[in-house]
């Protein structure tokens, strides 16, 4: 399967996605240029974490009028698999693919720590190769985490079963413990912690690949609609 | 030129003495201009002449095999094999960081930063090296914590920001730091053995083109402000401390990686410390040619600048590079790419000498390799150091000894740096194998080599105080031994020395000594500096720091699982290598329980021994390269109880039932901070034992390691026994709690 890594002036785990992508996981990947107005052939797109603009003004918030963006738009329209880890989390809820919004930490401190999180749905592309209810260990490292929502949003993310990952030790204040969630096409998934940093046991967890095998699965053998499989 | 005239006043101001000013009127033949005097009390200034220290810094050993770039670039570059280099330095941030912690930080990394990139090398690692008052003092407390919070701060926005882990450090707390904390940065870099770049124009008629931030009026003077004490009037230099953008850097970094590759950049430097000034005349001055700008061209953001200013200012994110005549389209085109401002604002002269337009007529004209290079050179009076050490303290012992383990895991300069190292992405760029706290030193894996390498930074101030040249050489030592014990084999080192007013012949004579210590000791571990950084004028109101050598080493270790603090498994020998080792009431007076405990400084710092201190590292990376040791943690602050308890702070259920066999009073035994010795947990006491003896280093098996609880015993008696439930949460949460 193919991956592209989006890369917009400030991303700076671009590198990280794609080392995980094209090494660890031996797949064909490409970046691709914030001004590009196609995603060309990917199979998955990863909007990596960083400071995409330098975050000024609010994480993500130039971000989403970079043109490539309208590509993205696109490309979850019809169906396409979209990633956001981190800054690429916060971007995308900008850009009102994914609902809510991440605030500063509850401590206002920027955080970097590995941590336990729970797999809440492997009903994803996203997920799929995991266990509900799998514990992973993946780290951390953002000033603004904090997943926040009205408390209809959340219910109707859990009534949907569109949260896909807990954090079992909540490290920012996200509300109900959301560290990463899907759309109704459950085809765009953001979270907060990084699987790319967690792809090699040299690097202390290789958990983080359960992400990128899900999306290799998914790819290789289509899931029917959503609504089908689901009771 | 500009008609203003040069009053006595005027060159004070410009902190030049009579002497100075002598000199520059007979370099150039005749009075300098108002421009040309401030060019001038920039590149002369202590901060970037070495004025005071260039003399001693020549001691130094700066060559090795693996050494391809020393001393005199941005930054020192070694061979890590397989066709790529490694550049690394450490800067000092001191005095702006005490005006405005978060800028002054933030601005101090994205300075080191820009050298390490500078000479083509993309950063990989940044470490910090922090002092700063207790925040436990009634009077100065709350500022004190201000202060570290606004550094910690700042290192983390700029270094996160930029995409650089930081995966090291240290961080003491001295009230001699109150009114002058240290911010050392350390940042390293790596890139292709042909790839590197050098800050020297060449090729006469070769367009010189500045790049990245526009100019401001903001950190005018830095440079001088770095060169002198404070006072109750430093807070109005606040507008000389400049203001960091991580965002603009990181986009300069990938444009100027992008740039270089096109083959059509001649030379290339940062503006750092005196902005525009030191990086056209220096770029001058070693490609023994000339360079001729016209302010009107540099990009400004504020109005009306005065060619003093432009050339003075010290705005961040700036760069100017020489492009190979005729190809300055193929550079223009990577930084617009980028959205980046490169304009050509001069040309390389064949007349060595930097001459300055503004508004086309000339401003400032100074040959080159006088400015830069024939900076005034001084042999400060520097007088013997003191020949009596202080006595103990008639009441020095604090029983009960049980009791004084959990308040050091506790003290500032012991207790968990978890807050601090939090607050920095440590991972990012995936190399991290160990990030803080995790072993001796942070390792971090080469990619392109399959290699990987380990660094350490570390200073004592208050050995150094109690005797400069015996604190360097332990610095060495330490930072040596922080690799070995990782099974590093330590190569390149590079130094930070903080110290007070040079001006005083006994701080002048502190720095001599420790620049001495430190190079015997540097060529006694072959780890030749490479280059780095002097701060004076480290005082506020007449009080001067403790003279703070820190230093920076890099070793290079095969790529493998990192071997961590903790204690691993139950049921596995704990071996001392290096032994118990000797200390006497006198030289434990430099330790931290002489200075928590008791209260008080006296005395020496730890002998060292350097034979021995080889012999030990050499066993230890033996026994790291057989994979023999579980676990292996260095004695250090705190001596061996406090490194044994650090071991049990893993899972939290391994602890150690440890019997000492020594004459040497508990107080001393438990927790003096002899060097040379390292804790290694192992399944296999024999083979780690005989591989000591093979190097000539002492090993004992000092215990076992145990399922839950420290318990130390000297010949059956204990001294102590600690539930690890019970220590590890004083340790965990002292710092900020």
């Amino acid at each position: 399967m193919k991956f592209g890594v989006i890369v917009f002036p400030g991303s700076n785990c671009d590198h990280d996605a794609f080392y995980a992508a094209s090494q660890n996981l031996g797949q064909p990947t490409e970046y691709i240029w914030h001004d590009s107005r196609s995603l060309g052939s990917v199979d998955a797109v990863i909007l990596p974490g960083g400071f995409a603009y330098g975050d000024y003004l609010r994480c993500g918030a130039i971000a989403r009028f970079s043109p490539v963006m309208q590509a993205v738009q696109r490309f979850a329209a019809e169906g396409g698999l979209v990633l956001g880890i981190c800054n690429g989390f916060q971007i995308l809820v900008e850009a009102g693919l994914l609902p809510g919004a991440l605030i500063r930490n509850r401590g206002l401190k920027f955080i970097c720590r590995e941590l336990r999180l729970g797999v809440t749905t492997s009903d994803s592309p996203f997920t799929c190769a995991m266990r509900q209810g799998q514990v992973l260990r993946l780290p951390i490292a953002h000033g603004e985490g904090c997943y926040f929502a009205e408390p209809r949003t959340l219910d109707e993310l859990e009534a949907e079963d569109r949260v896909a990952l807990r954090y079992l030790d909540n490290p920012n204040g996200s509300l109900r413990d959301i560290a990463g969630i899907l759309n109704p096409g459950r085809n765009v998934m953001g979270m907060m912690p990084h699987p790319e940093r967690a792809a090699d046991p040299l690097m202390g967890s290789a958990d983080g690949l359960g992400v990128f095998h899900s999306l290799m699965m998914a790819v290789a053998h289509p899931a029917p609609p959503a609504e089908a499989v689901r009771p | 030129m500009s008609t203003l005239s040069i009053t006595p006043d005027l060159i004070a101001q410009h902190q030049l003495t009579a002497g100075e000013y002598r000199k520059i009127v007979a370099i150039l033949g005749r009075e300098p201009s108002y421009t040309e005097l401030g060019i001038f009390s920039v590149m002369w200034s202590e901060h970037c002449s070495y004025k005071s220290s260039r003399l001693h810094l020549k001691k130094l050993p700066t060559r090795g095999k693996l050494v391809v770039q020393g001393p005199g670039e941005n930054a020192g570059i070694i061979d890590i094999g397989g066709g790529y280099v490694i550049a690394f330095k450490i800067e000092s941030h001191n005095h702006p960081s005490f005006i405005e912690p978060f800028q002054g930080a933030a601005t101090g990394s994205g300075g080191i930063l820009r050298d390490i990139f500078t000479m083509g090398a993309r950063p990989i690692a940044v470490l910090d090296s922090l002092r700063f008052g207790r925040l436990d003092d009634p009077r100065t407390g709350a500022r004190n914590r201000r202060i570290l919070s606004g550094v910690v701060a700042g290192i983390a926005h700029y270094g996160n920001c930029f995409g650089v882990p930081t995966v090291g450090g240290e961080c003491i707390f001295e009230p001699c730091y109150d009114g002058n904390p240290l911010v050392n940065v350390f940042a390293l870099g790596i890139c292709r053995k042909e790839d590197v770049f050098y800050a020297k124009a060449a090729g006469i008629g070769n367009p010189v083109i500045y790049v990245g931030a526009r100019t401001g009026r903001d950190g005018i003077h830095g440079a001088s402000m770095a060169s002198a004490e404070f006072t109750e009037e430093s807070k109005q230099k606040r507008p000389n401390v400049q203001v960091g953008d991580p965002f603009l850097e990181k986009l300069l970094l990938e444009a100027c990686l992008e740039a270089m590759q096109t083959g059509a950049i001649v030379g290339i430097q940062d503006m750092g410390a005196a902005g525009l000034t030191c990086s056209t005349c220096e770029m001058g001055s070693r490609g023994e040619v000339g360079i001729e700008i016209e302010l009107d061209k540099v990009p400004q953001r504020a109005t009306g600048m005065t060619p003093y200013e432009i050339m003075l200012s010290e705005s961040q994110e700036r760069m100017l590079l020489v492009a190979a005549s005729g190809r300055e389209q193929e550079v223009y085109q990577v930084f617009r790419k980028w959205g980046l401002e490169a304009v050509e604002i001069g040309k390389v002269t064949g007349d060595g000498r930097l001459r300055v337009r503004h508004h086309g007529e000339v401003v400032a004209e100074i040959p080159n390799r006088e400015l830069a290079d024939e900076a005034p050179l001084y042999d400060r009076p520097h007088t013997a150091p003191p020949s009596a050490p202080l006595a103990p303290p008639a009441d020095w012992i604090r029983p009960p000894i049980a009791a004084a383990l959990p308040r050091l895991l506790a003290a500032p300069d012991i207790c968990s740096k978890r807050w601090i190292w939090e607050q920095y992405d440590y991972q990012v760029r995936t190399n991290t194998i160990a990030g803080p706290a995790r072993a001796d030193a942070a390792i971090l894996r080469i990619k392109e080599t399959g290699g990987s390498i380990a660094l350490s930074l570390d200073g004592n101030g208050r050995y150094s105080y109690l005797s400069p040249r015996e604190g360097a050489q332990l610095a060495v030592a330490e930072c040596c031994r922080n690799l070995s014990t990782v099974g590093a084999q330590p190569v390149a080192a590079t130094n930070c020395l903080n110290f007070g007013n040079p001006e005083r012949p006994e701080i002048m004579a502190q720095l001599v000594e420790a620049i001495e210590g430190m190079a015997d000791a540097c060529r006694f571990f072959d780890t030749p500096i490479t280059g780095g950084n002097v701060s004076l004028y480290n005082e506020t109101l007449g009080e001067g720091i403790y003279p703070t050598p820190v230093m920076g080493i890099v070793g290079l270790m095969k790529i493998a699982a990192p071997l961590t603090i903790p204690f691993a498994n139950a049921g596995r020998a704990v071996v001392l290598l290096g032994g118990i080792g000797a200390c006497d009431d006198l030289r434990f007076g430099s330790t931290e329980y002489a200075k928590e405990i008791a209260g008080s400084l006296w005395g020496l710092p730890p002998a060292l021994d350097l034979d021995r201190e080889k012999r030990v590292q050499e066993a230890m990376r033996q026994v790291a390269a057989e994979g023999l040791a579980e676990s292996a943690h260095d004695l250090s602050d705190g001596g061996l109880a406090v490194a044994l308890a650090e071991c049990c702070f893993g899972s939290g259920r391994i602890g150690a039932q440890i019997d000492l066999d020594s004459d040497l009073r508990p107080e001393i035994l438990l927790f003096h901070e002899g060097p040379s010795r390292i804790l290694v947990s192992t399944s296999n006491p024999k083979a780690v034992l005989s591989i000591a003896e093979q190097h000539g280093a002492e090993a004992i098996v000092i215990g076992v390691t145990v399922e839950n609880g420290l318990e130390v015993r000297q010949r059956g008696n204990t001294l102590g026994a600690w539930e690890i439930a019970a220590l590890h949460p004083a340790y965990e949460n002292a710092l900020m709690g």
